[in-house]
């Protein structure tokens, strides 16, 4: 099974305020709130980093879930984040510049 | 104020002129034609300005209803360095660099309302700032912002607003970053009331979000909440991703210096006990 490659789409907005990660498309100017598990997923999204790694290293110590398990979550999630434009998502590592939005 | 009037407008060769300044960003709008020049000149009748230096310059074209589809969707874009703004009953084009810009729309004033609106929208976000859908006030030296969205009770609050408060509009409110806080200019844009606003500004002492309830009470917020509440009511047009970053910077930036909080109120006067 190939790894997957996840990396912030440098043309959205984002912020974190209290803990709760705020993301506005910068197509449609859309407002997504990230819940705590896609929040860790997009500030691990370096475009090197593999999916799997993010899974074991940082949301697998967050919550009580079978690696497997939160990986084929992860995955769902990640897609999800892909179709709203939030998130790349490539079989390959994902070159990138630094987002506006990951330092914040 | 016919001196004012006289002052503000010009008519060059059958070609008239008038600016039209909201906010400290004076355009202005040229036409041919002396009936719509008429009706505009009153339609901004507060808002003229004999400013010189014009942050645009636009050329109005006047045509017959029909020449583009009436359920057309607002589309605002830029390419080249040009922005163009097309709704059913309007096209425009403003190219930022040249300060000029041309509108093709039919002979209501709203038309041009509409094209004001948008390029606000667009000189603000280079200013943190944003309308908002909001009514808003002077009370005591401050202002006070009123947003929700149709419905919500701007034009209510407008309406039982005391003797002593200042409208600055009833629908459309415009706010600016200016030093370490956010003023609120008056604006032409009316809703319901179809009262012009003030043209007077006010450092921005509160944002309220509107329900109606019950009794008259003020409940603190989240600050995750007041971004969310306050990017619901940004007037907002640009499919672009450098306007949409500004704008998401701006309404972080007032959050963290504008109390924002939710106003439930009984729809008559009393409500305006809380505030200022």
């Amino acid at each position: 099974m190939s790894r997957l490659y996840v990396a912030r789409n440098p043309r959205v907005a984002a912020r974190s305020l209290d803990g709760e990660m705020m993301i506005m498309s910068g197509r449609d100017s859309t407002l997504f709130t990230l819940n705590k598990t896609a929040t860790i997923l997009w500030q691990a999204a370096d475009g090197a980093t593999p999916l799997d790694q993010i899974v074991e290293r940082k949301i697998c110590p967050e919550f009580d879930v079978e690696p497997a398990v939160a990986l084929q979550d992860a995955e769902s999630l990640a897609r999800e984040l892909a179709h709203h434009e939030i998130l790349q998502v490539s079989e390959e590592p994902i070159a990138q510049n630094p987002s506006p939005g990951a330092a914040r | 104020m016919p001196e004012l009037t006289q002052a503000c407008t010009q008519e060059i060769v059958g070609r008239l002129s008038l600016v039209i300044e909201v906010g400290g960003t004076p355009i202005r709008v040229n036409t041919t034609d002396p009936e719509f020049f008429s009706v505009v000149q009153d339609r901004y009748r507060g808002f003229l300005s004999d400013s010189e230096r014009t942050e645009i310059d636009f050329e109005i074209e006047l045509v017959e209803p029909g020449f583009g589809d009436p359920q057309a969707e607002v589309r605002v874009r830029q390419r080249q360095g040009q922005w163009s703004f097309e709704r059913g009953d309007f096209r425009a084009e403003w190219e930022p660099a040249k300060r000029t810009g041309r509108i093709r729309q039919v002979a209501k004033p709203y038309s041009l309302d509409s094209v004001l609106r948008i390029v606000h929208t667009l000189v603000l976000a280079s200013k943190s700032g944003f309308l908002l859908h909001a009514a808003s006030a002077i009370r005591n030296g401050k202002a006070f912002l009123f947003a929700g969205v149709s419905g919500a009770g701007k034009t209510t609050i407008s309406s039982f607003a005391p003797a002593d408060a200042t409208l600055l509009s009833d629908e459309i409110s415009y706010a600016m970053r200016q030093g370490a806080g956010y003023s609120a200019f008056g604006t032409p844009f009316t809703g319901e009331l179809d009262i012009l606003g003030e043209n007077v500004s006010a450092p921005i002492a509160a944002l309220y979000l509107l329900a109606k309830g019950t009794k008259n009470r003020i409940d603190a917020i989240s600050p995750g909440e007041a971004v969310r509440s306050l990017l619901a009511n940004i007037l907002f047009f640009a499919e672009d991703s450098e306007l949409v970053h500004s704008t998401f910077d701006s309404a972080f930036d007032f959050v963290s210096r504008i109390p924002v909080s939710r106003l439930t109120f009984v729809p008559d006067a009393r409500v305006w006990e809380l505030i200022g």
